[in-house]
């Protein structure tokens, strides 16, 4: 779109040459605001127009039908016919999902797993980030490296390979009974546990790589300058280490936090049949019991419980860094 | 003005048998893997010295003053602060405190809070510390700054925070790490004398860090100066200019001609020293330079006088040249003479009457001569 406009610009002002220079002018001003308008066309036409999508079929019906819900909108009638479609919709669908504790519990569930997950990881990602800071320069690109290894391979396959480990007769199991450990095999396939492992151990790098990035631009002299005015190291790493990775902490833990609320794939293959999670509540309805709209709406109020509280987070940030200003 | 902080207090301790030095460093060595940072080093801080440790970077004063602040532990060796060893005591328990180069303020915190943390890290009543905190405050003039952060400060102001960060909890020792590394030259100089004014109102020890002799000399009663982790002279400033004792002391302060030859006669009081090319120089600060021995003679280039015409008869070292170089910096000339025999010996001349009678020029012929005493004689 800025190309058609620039070439007619330029168009317009092959034969002043004296204006040239007002032209081009006028042209990077255009080319600018267009610049800006990339990422809102981009939010535009894959994210909100998605949503209205979702968010209108989950205001219709289930019907036995191609596609399976009652048409919304409908201009075939004309208008009568739109205004009668339009009074068809309703929040029926959101008031059902209240009336099933099916779906409370799930939503409960789904929250409690990603933050118990989230808290995990950051148990175990902030060691490991605080370590690479911590690395000789040379040691750093590989260990960053290492975490990042696992990419390379599809994300599937890596969970798969978690069944194998994990199941009653597992590379674990063998171990443990091996080293003498234990005598009747450890039941964690089909277990909370097992999906646990699974989104702690596939989710790690989103948490290390913040908290990696903002631990390695602490300036470490600042955590002697703390033991100099007479801090433990421990209680130097709680009064200045920690403070300072806040950020870290942040971003990680909502890398972790929000794609594990919605986590399909990890406890459908380590979770067995009755674990609860939104993700798998909202791949039944839609592929088991074809009810489209249902599932539409528990798609958007997953978003709101995601959405709200990271805006209230997100306002309240953008008033500290207004106030540190 | 440069001995200047020594003579107003006539405070020299290490002239003094009966005095015990506050802080000792014996025989202590530092080595990172194959590197020696500190080399068998000895060294006596006397109490309320402003003591400063010169030499270029990587020549281990930093690491010298890490050791005392506690972060590194000697690979040999002993540090004692007054007559207590400190090995193995942690940096939080030392009653030592550090001015760090970069700062290390605590971004989060107020100027307030930065300057409480280590008396929070005591557990002082609240009343004492907010007490204390107004008090540095006002010694370091940055009363209307106590709620900004670190971040809404400029350099000077935050080296103040610094300052009055480490100097609150009161400690026996202040070490400061290149105190004004990272300030402007006229902030600097300023920052200086107000350093120094801080040590004699506070009454503590200081040992500061530098690479900048100029700063050693304005601020110190005494500096160490440093090669390859060891110590090279410890003495006042006038001392170390005046009297280096090795070629490195001389070459690293200040400007200085080195003019090598050999002691030729040595009687008790004066050296004859024979040049390459057969000049000889009659000095008397020959020290220990024995007959026959290769020695340096360094002079610094105001102790040595240029003229067009020679000098009257009976006026020792004497030297013909030719002006090489000159510039002129308003307050003082400074000449580069060609002597006879190649070499380009550094003359200065203050330019105290506003046009000089003896005006001298490019490629003139000119002569030089110093006092027997202007200079010194040195053996390493």
């Amino acid at each position: 779109m800025a190309q058609a406009v620039q070439e007619t610009l330029s168009g317009t002002t092959a034969g002043q040459v004296g204006e040239q220079g007002l032209a081009s002018r006028a042209i990077a001003a255009i080319t600018g605001r267009a610049v800006i308008l990339v990422p809102y066309l981009w939010l535009l036409i894959f994210f909100l127009v998605p949503f209205g999508i979702v968010f209108k079929i989950s205001l219709s019906q289930t019907t036995i039908a191609m596609p399976p819900y009652t048409p919304v909108f409908n201009w075939d009638d004309g208008i009568s016919g739109f205004l009668a479609n339009l009074r068809e919709l309703s929040f029926e669908n959101y008031t059902w999902l209240l009336d099933d504790a099916l779906y409370f519990n799930a939503y409960v569930s789904s929250v409690v797993i990603a933050g118990v997950s989230t808290f995990l990881a950051l148990l175990i990602g902030y060691p490991l980030a605080y370590a690479m800071a911590r690395a000789p320069g040379s040691l750093r690109p590989l260990l960053l490296m290492m975490v990042i290894l696992p990419f390379w391979t599809s994300f599937l396959i890596r969970v798969y390979a978690w069944i194998g480990i994990l199941k009653p007769e597992g590379l674990l199991n063998q171990f443990l009974f091996w080293i003498g450990a234990i005598d009747t095999p450890l039941q964690i396939m089909n277990t909370n546990t097992a999906i646990y492992i699974g989104i702690v151990y596939s989710y790690l790098p989103f948490m290390v790589l913040p908290l990696y990035a903002t631990l390695e631009k602490m300036d470490f002299s600042l955590i002697e300058a703390a033991q100099d005015l007479g801090c433990t190291p421990i209680s130097a790493f709680w009064k200045i280490t920690f403070p300072l990775s806040l950020p870290g902490v942040v971003a990680g833990s909502l890398l972790v936090f929000i794609p594990a609320i919605g986590e399909f794939v990890i406890p459908d293959l380590l979770g067995g049949s009755q674990t609860l999670m939104i993700g798998k509540t909202l791949w039944n309805e839609f592929f088991s019991n074809r009810d489209w709209p249902v599932a539409s709406a528990v798609a958007i109020v997953l978003l709101l419980i995601l959405v709200v509280p990271m805006m209230f987070f997100q306002r309240a940030q953008a008033r500290a860094q207004e106030q540190g200003r | 003005m440069k001995s200047l902080g020594s003579i107003r207090r006539s405070f020299a301790p290490w002239n003094d048998p009966e005095a015990r030095p506050y802080i000792v460093f014996e025989n202590v060595t530092k080595r990172f893997g194959d590197f020696t940072a500190v080399n068998d080093l000895s060294l006596d801080i006397y109490e309320r010295e402003f003591f400063a440790l010169l030499g270029a970077s990587g020549c281990g004063k930093s690491t010298l003053l890490r050791m005392l602040a506690g972060f590194e532990e000697p690979t040999s060796g002993r540090i004692l602060l007054e007559g207590q060893d400190l090995r193995g005591i942690p940096p939080y328990r030392r009653p030592v405190n550090m001015m760090f180069q970069s700062y290390a303020l605590f971004p989060h915190m107020t100027v307030e809070a930065n300057i409480a943390f280590g008396l929070k890290q005591d557990g002082m009543p609240k009343a004492d510390i907010e007490a204390r905190v107004a008090e540095m405050l006002k010694l370091v003039r940055l009363e209307q700054f106590a709620r900004r952060k670190p971040h809404q400060l400029s350099g000077g102001q935050r080296q103040r925070v610094a300052l009055a960060r480490s100097v609150a909890k009161r400690p026996k020792v202040l070490l400061l790490d290149e105190p004004l590394g990272a300030l402007d030259k006229k902030l600097r100089e300023a920052t200086q004398f107000e350093l120094m004014d801080l040590q004699q109102e506070l009454g503590l020890t200081f040992v500061v860090v530098t690479h900048d002799q100029e700063e050693a000399m304005t601020m110190a009663d005494r500096i160490a100066i440093m090669d390859k982790g060891q110590v090279m002279q410890v003495a006042t400033p006038a001392e170390v200019y005046e009297a280096p004792t090795s070629r490195f002391v001389a070459d690293f302060v200040g400007n200085v001609n080195m003019l090598e030859g050999t002691v030729a006669e040595r009687s008790e009081k004066t050296a004859t020293i024979t040049g390459a090319s057969g000049a000889r120089i009659v000095v008397e600060n020959a020290g220990d330079a024995a007959a026959g021995s290769e020695v340096a003679f360094a002079i610094r280039p105001e102790k040595i006088k240029v003229s067009s015409r020679p000098p009257a008869a009976g006026v020792p070292n004497v030297m013909e040249g030719e002006i090489w170089d000159l510039a002129y910096l308003g307050d003082m000339t400074v000449y580069h003479v060609k002597l006879s025999d190649g070499q380009v010996v550094k003359a200065s001349a203050l330019n105290s009457a506003r046009i000089t009678e003896d005006q001298l020029s490019w490629n003139d012929k000119a002569w030089i001569s110093f006092a027997p005493d202007a200079g010194v004689v040195l053996t390493r």
